[in-house]
C-alpha cells in the first residue's frame, strides 16, 4: 500500500488530493468543473483510476462524468470528446445525463407519489444525484442514489442509465416525505459477502434492503424512533442521515439518524440505540474503521436547528465498543469559535496499515488523520464546502 | 446560419466559445434552434431542457433583440433578425441564488 487519493465534492467543483502512504504532504488538483456542484465522485473499486462524478445545478440539470486515468481528464460517458455525435443510425448521444423514472408499462403513469410538506401527495421529480456506488466486482456497474428518492443503475459505464424500480414499487412510497435537504436516496451499501443484497438509506422514509439484487425491497427500520412520526411502529417516514457498515461484517450496521446513533446486528432486522454518552446524538456522517469492525465514528451537531458543533469545539467522537462508549477526539481540530457542520456523505477512511480517517466541512477544511483519529491536521482549509469525501487506497 | 450565444458553465461543458453558429433548417423557432444546438452538441442535452417534458428548465431564461422570449411558445418564430443572424438568441443563467 503506496498511497491514497482523497475526492473531494464542493458546492463549487471537485478536488482531488493525493498522498504518499505517511499522508504528511499533499498535492491539491482542482477545481474540476469548477463551479458547479459536485454532490459526489467515488472510484471503481475493481479499477481505481475509473471513476465516477455527479456534476449538478440548479441552473442546467445533472451531467454524469467519468474519468479512466484517476481523475486527471474527464469525460461524459455517453459524448466522448472527438467521437461522432450521433450513433452511426442517427440517434444523438448525451444519454448519460438521463435519469427517467419508471412507470407503469401499460398506462404510462408514475408508479407512485410521496408525500409533500404540506401532507398532500406528490408526484416525483428528479433533481439530482446524490451518491454514486461503483459495483463490487464490474467497473461498468454502478449504482447512484437520486432526489426525488429513487435508485438507478448503468451497466454500460455510465451511459445509460435505469431506474431499479422495485425500490419504489414497495408500495410505501405515498407515505415517504422530504427532509430540510430534500427527499434523497443518499446511502448505498452493497453486500461483500452476498451480491444480492444491498441496503439503502432514504431521508426521509427510512432504511430499504433488498435480498434478490433489487427485484424487491423491504423497509428495515424496527427499532427507530421518531419525535415527529406519532406511530411508534411506523415501517417508513424515518430521517436516516447516513449508516455504514465493515465489510468483514455486512450483518452489523451503523446509523447516525436525525436524532440517534442506532445499530443492527441482524442486517437491519432490528435497531437499538447506542448514543451512549455523546454529548449530542444528533449529526450526520457515521463511519467504520477499516480494520476494526467495532471501532466507528460520528461527528455530532448541536441539533436539528443549530446544524454546528456544541460548544464551538470541533469533535470527532470515537466510540471502540461498537457504540455506547464515546471519547471525544480533539487533537489538531478547532476547539473554540468552530462553527462548521459535516455533512453526511464526508467522511472515510482509508485501508493503510495505520487507518487514516478524512472529514470535510462545510466551512472548506478537509481534516485527514493517519493515526485512526487521535491527531488530525488540515489537508486543505479554504475550499469551498464540502458536500462529500471519499478515499481511495492505492497499490 | 442562427447564433446561439450560451451561458459561460454551458460553453465549458460543450467545450466551445462563447457563441456557436447552426444551421437550421425550415422555420426557425426557439424548438427548431435547440433541437439544431443538441444534435451537433449532444452533451448540453437536458441542460436547457427537460430531457423528457423538452420544457425550459425553471432557471434558464431565452433573450433575443432585448426581448424576453422564456415564456413564448416553443413553435412560435423568433424575430427576423436571428433567422437572418444579424442577432444572436441568447441563453441565460437567470440571477438567482447567491
Amino acid at each position: 500500500m503506496s498511497g491514497v487519493r482523497v475526492l473531494v465534492g464542493t458546492r463549487k467543483g471537485a478536488f482531488i488530493l493525493t498522498s504518499d502512504g505517511k499522508r504528511k504532504r499533499w498535492d491539491v488538483s482542482g477545481p474540476h468543473f469548477a463551479g458547479w456542484e459536485i454532490y459526489h465522485l467515488k472510484g471503481s473499486p475493481v479499477d481505481p483510476n475509473r471513476l465516477y462524478a455527479s456534476q449538478t445545478s440548479s441552473w442546467f440539470g445533472q451531467i454524469i462524468q467519468r474519468s479512466g486515468d484517476g481523475g486527471k481528464t474527464w469525460e461524459q460517458p455517453g459524448t466522448p470528446p472527438g467521437e461522432p455525435t450521433t450513433t452511426p443510425d442517427g440517434m444523438p448521444k448525451g444519454e448519460s445525463n438521463k435519469f427517467v423514472y419508471d412507470t407503469f408499462p401499460q398506462t404510462g403513469k408514475p408508479l407512485t407519489t410521496h408525500q409533500w410538506y404540506d401532507g398532500t401527495q406528490h408526484p416525483w421529480e428528479f433533481k439530482r444525484v446524490w451518491h454514486l456506488e461503483p459495483s463490487l466486482t464490474d467497473p461498468d456497474t454502478v449504482y447512484a442514489g437520486v432526489e426525488d428518492a429513487a435508485l438507478f443503475r448503468t451497466t454500460d459505464g455510465g451511459k445509460t442509465w435505469q431506474e431499479v424500480s422495485g425500490l419504489r414499487g414497495h408500495g410505501s412510497g405515498p407515505r415517504w416525505q422530504p427532509g430540510a435537504g430534500g427527499m434523497c436516496l443518499h446511502t448505498i451499501l452493497l453486500d461483500p459477502s452476498d451480491p444480492r443484497r444491498m441496503f439503502i438509506a432514504i431521508s426521509a422514509a427510512g432504511v430499504f434492503r433488498t435480498d434478490d439484487a433489487g427485484k424487491t425491497w423491504r423497509p428495515i427500520n424496527r427499532g427507530l424512533h421518531s419525535e415527529y412520526i406519532p406511530d411508534p411502529n411506523a415501517e417508513v417516514g424515518h430521517c436516516v442521515h447516513r449508516i455504514a457498515m465493515h465489510r468483514s461484517r455486512p450483518r452489523v450496521l451503523f446509523m447516525q439518524k436525525h436524532w440517534d446513533v442506532m445499530r443492527s446486528d441482524d442486517a437491519g432486522e432490528s435497531w437499538h440505540e447506542i448514543s451512549g454518552n455523546l454529548p449530542t446524538d444528533f449529526g450526520f456522517p457515521i463511519d467504520v474503521h477499516a480494520h476494526e469492525p467495532d471501532t466507528i465514528y460520528v461527528v455530532p451537531i448541536k441539533s436539528d436547528s443549530e446544524h454546528y458543533p456544541p460548544e464551538g469545539k470541533l469533535r470527532v467522537y470515537r466510540s471502540r465498543t461498537g457504540g455506547n462508549e464515546w471519547e471525544a477526539l480533539t487533537k489538531g481540530l478547532p476547539q473554540n469559535d468552530c462553527y462548521v457542520n459535516v455533512l453526511r456523505d464526508a467522511m472515510a477512511v482509508d485501508w493503510l496499515d495505520s487507518c487514516g480517517v478524512y472529514f470535510g466541512t462545510t466551512g472548506g477544511q478537509v481534516y485527514a488523520s493517519a493515526d485512526a483519529g487521535d491527531s488530525w491536521a488540515p489537508i486543505v482549509r479554504d475550499l469551498p464546502a464540502v458536500l462529500s469525501v471519499e478515499v481511495q487506497t492505492l497499490p | 446560419m442562427i447564433r446561439v450565444v450560451l451561458p459561460q458553465h454551458l460553453r465549458t461543458l460543450a467545450r466551445v466559445e462563447r457563441e456557436v453558429q447552426l444551421e437550421v433548417e425550415g422555420p426557425v423557432t426557439q424548438r427548431s434552434v435547440l433541437d439544431a444546438l443538441e444534435a451537433r452538441y449532444p452533451m448540453l442535452q437536458g441542460t436547457i431542457r427537460d430531457q423528457v417534458t423538452q420544457q425550459r428548465r425553471p432557471f434558464v431564461r431565452f433573450f433575443a433583440c432585448e426581448q424576453d422570449l422564456s415564456h413564448e411558445p416553443p413553435d412560435t418564430l423568433l424575430p427576423e433578425a436571428v433567422a437572418m443572424g444579424a442577432e444572436p438568441f441568447l441563453v441565460v443563467g437567470a440571477i438567482a441564488g447567491g
